[in-house]
């Protein structure tokens, strides 16, 4: 450990990580540490526990065992402290979870007005300015469920961009969009990528860990099993179980 | 015009089969057909009835309304006497049953939302007592636990003498419940005046707060300030200008009680039947209601820092109103309807004052019954107009 890197903490970090429902043991002595900027692509079947994984980094489920650091923060000190850490945080779901009885425009002013407090004519601006940059402006005072698949995921993206997160979370943003929207979503966390966010996100999509990834993780059964450099993961794999993982997603 | 316009120049009969084909003209047709006959049967009927009657001697007229009755209300809201009006009798009815309707939707909403929540909860215990409540309640008879209530609880309860007494005001034996009635005195007034400005206060509070968030920013706190003007500024008023209200206590004399507020059985049992059994009903709509937000929608808020009550506020209340509130409004209607029940157990509401005592009485069996209907017809259209402006203004905007 080297004095630069302890003078700016990672944004990200996992140490001896443990999590059971009941008796079952979902998340086994998870390691991980994510660098400023760095951008993360979790894989793995279904059940290995991915959105587990991430869930606890922004705690919305509690690990038993081990820490979790934000920025050097550590959760647990007090609901305010733990809220005050997640800000920093924002998160995309598979189901998107957007407000349907709010306008496109509201989904994304709210956590400006009940979080951040800022005026309303400022929160309505910075919301444009994101649903521009997802390139949905002109959708901005319908309903969500008026829009498409795509269309709602990319809402969702500038919904969590809005209050400004130093870290995004992505837990399949893709599988449950039909193909020919998947790639308006990607495009869209391309840029992000390229924006230099720091990125986790729990997919699939190979093209895309192979074009943004800085390093791919493999998790089976709770275990992170390997983790590695994009190409180094695709081409040359270290473990049976990874190898048999990526002949399935690949030719299956 | 298109017929007129046409350049071609077709023969008679194509022309008649043109006009025939077009179908704003042919639904215009079926329609006027339609009307025909819905207008010669009730044209029949009533023609037939008005002859039936006649010929025994009975009239279909509202003449007898200003005849007086002549018969006693046990229980009237609005003051009765024995030679008022047959109309009289009808509005007796009808402010019976609106305060047999209003009392039983208030306790009915309470207990179902109580019951409701208990059968989310996660304590095993909890959530069957209030499963079984349930399930045993909504699927006996109504009316056989009205009666259950009536001559099962209230009929058999002690004799004014021996009644059961709380807090030396309440006391209740077989001839119902007698509690302390309320006497305003001087400057009561100005307490009610108090609440009417504390909820006018509250109002454009809260509304300022909101103008002040939208400008600045900064989220003023409401709760307290709203509760205080609500409630804080008529209990402050009613203390300063000396506690203007008095309480009349009913007292044992001889072998009854005076005084007070007196609660016959019949409208208690009527009561806690009607609340109990839609409770059970409301029980359900507001599990549903809860459970239909999905728990994304909790997560989402949450990833996104919102504290709880504010997301209680602003993302679940609203998405579960929108489903608990159509189906609540019914059962608001069949327990309305249900209160004519009553009958069974003499309770005076309007069936048993008007469309029996004064049927019987009077023999105007047209009218009454025309009127009877007519009045809950216009509670249900009423309601359901209400109804339709609401869902259509909640409406959630799919594709
Ligand atoms: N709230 C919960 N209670 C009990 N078990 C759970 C809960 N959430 C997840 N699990 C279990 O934990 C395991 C890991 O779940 P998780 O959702 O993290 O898997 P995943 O890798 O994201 O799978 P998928 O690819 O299907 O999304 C699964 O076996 C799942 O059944
Ligand atoms: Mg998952």
């Amino acid at each position: 450990m080297t004095a630069p890197a302890a003078a700016t903490p990672p944004p990200i970090e996992l140490i001896g990580l443990n999590k059971w429902f009941g008796s079952f043991h979902v998340l086994k002595d998870i390691d991980l540490r994510v660098r400023e900027g760095e951008r993360i692509v979790v894989c793995g079947p279904s059940g290995s526990g991915k959105s587990t994984l991430i869930r606890c980094i922004n705690q919305l489920e509690k690990n038993q065992e081990g820490t979790v650091r934000i920025h050097g923060r550590a959760y647990g000190a007090s609901a305010r402290e733990n809220d005050a850490i997640r800000r920093d945080i924002g998160m995309v779901f598979q189901s998107f979870n957007l407000f349907p009885h709010l306008t496109v425009l509201e989904n994304c002013t709210f956590a400006l007005t009940w979080v951040k407090q800022t005026p309303k004519r400022e929160a309505e601006a910075l919301a444009m300015e994101f649903l521009t940059r997802v390139r949905i402006p002109e959708q901005a005072r319908k309903f969500p469920l008026q829009l498409s698949g795509g269309q709602q995921q990319r809402v969702a993206i500038a919904r969590a961009l809005c209050v400004r997160p130093r870290i995004m979370l992505f837990d399949e943003p893709t599988s449950s969009l039909d193909p020919e929207m998947i790639n308006e979503v990607l495009d869209t966390m391309v840029e992000l990528a390229q924006s230099g966010m720091t990125m986790v996100v729990v997919s699939h999509e190979m093209g895309f860990a192979r074009k943004v990834a800085d390093r791919v993780i493999f998790m089976d059964q709770g275990e992170i099993v390997e983790e590695a450099a994009p190409e180094a993961f695709f081409t040359a794999p270290q473990f049976d179980r990874t190898r048999l993982f990526l002949n399935q997603i690949l030719h299956g | 015009m298109a017929l007129m316009d046409s350049t071609a120049t077709p023969g008679a009969p194509a022309r008649y089969a043109a006009f025939f084909n077009n179908a704003t003209v042919r639904s215009v047709f079926y329609q006027v057909l339609t009307l025909a006959c819905v207008v010669g049967l009730i044209g029949y009927l009533v023609a037939n009835t008005i002859e039936n009657m006649s010929q025994r001697g009975m009239s279909a007229g509202f003449d007898f309304l200003g005849v007086s009755a002549g018969f006693g209300i046990g229980f009237a809201l609005v003051p009765y006497q024995e030679g008022d009006s047959y109309w009289r009798v009808f509005v007796v009815g009808i402010a019976n049953t609106m305060l047999v309707a209003v009392v039983g939707i208030v306790l009915a909403t309470l207990l179902g939302l109580v019951v409701g929540l208990a059968r989310l909860s996660s304590n095993w215990v909890i959530s069957n007592v209030a499963r079984w409540y349930i399930e045993i309640l909504r699927n006996t008879p109504l009316l056989l636990q009205i009666i259950a209530w009536y001559f099962g609880v209230f009929t058999l309860l002690p004799r004014p003498r021996d009644s059961l007494g709380w807090f030396g005001g309440f006391f209740l034996n077989n001839r119902g419940l007698y509690m302390p009635a309320p006497v305003p005195g001087d400057g009561f007034a100005l307490t009610l005046l108090a609440v009417a400005a504390g909820l006018v206060g509250a109002v454009l509070f809260a509304r300022r707060a909101q103008a002040i968030r939208e400008a600045t920013g900064r989220i003023v706190p409401t709760a307290a300030p709203v509760l205080g003007l609500a409630l804080g500024l008529p209990l402050a008023v009613f203390f300063v200008t000396g506690a203007p209200l008095g309480w009349d206590n009913p007292q044992l004399r001889g072998f009854n009680f005076v005084g007070g507020l007196n609660i016959p059985p019949s409208f208690c049992a009527l009561i806690i039947a009607l609340s109990i059994y839609t409770s059970c009903f409301i029980a359900e709509i507001v599990r549903a209601g809860v459970q239909s937000v999905s728990h994304g929608q909790t997560e989402a808020a949450r990833a996104l820092g919102v504290p709880p009550g504010r997301t209680m506020r602003s993302i679940i209340l609203p998405q579960a109103l929108r489903v608990i509130i159509p189906p609540l409004i019914s059962q608001y209607l069949n327990l309305t309807k249900n209160s004519s029940l009553a009958i069974a157990i003499g309770f005076p509401d309007l069936v048993s004052v008007w469309m029996h005592t004064s049927l019987n009485q009077s023999g105007r069996a047209i009218p009454i019954v025309a009127m009877t209907m007519g009045f809950y017809c216009l509670v249900s259209l009423a309601v359901s107009l209400l109804m339709n402006q609401y869902n259509r203004r909640i409406l959630i905007k799919e594709r």
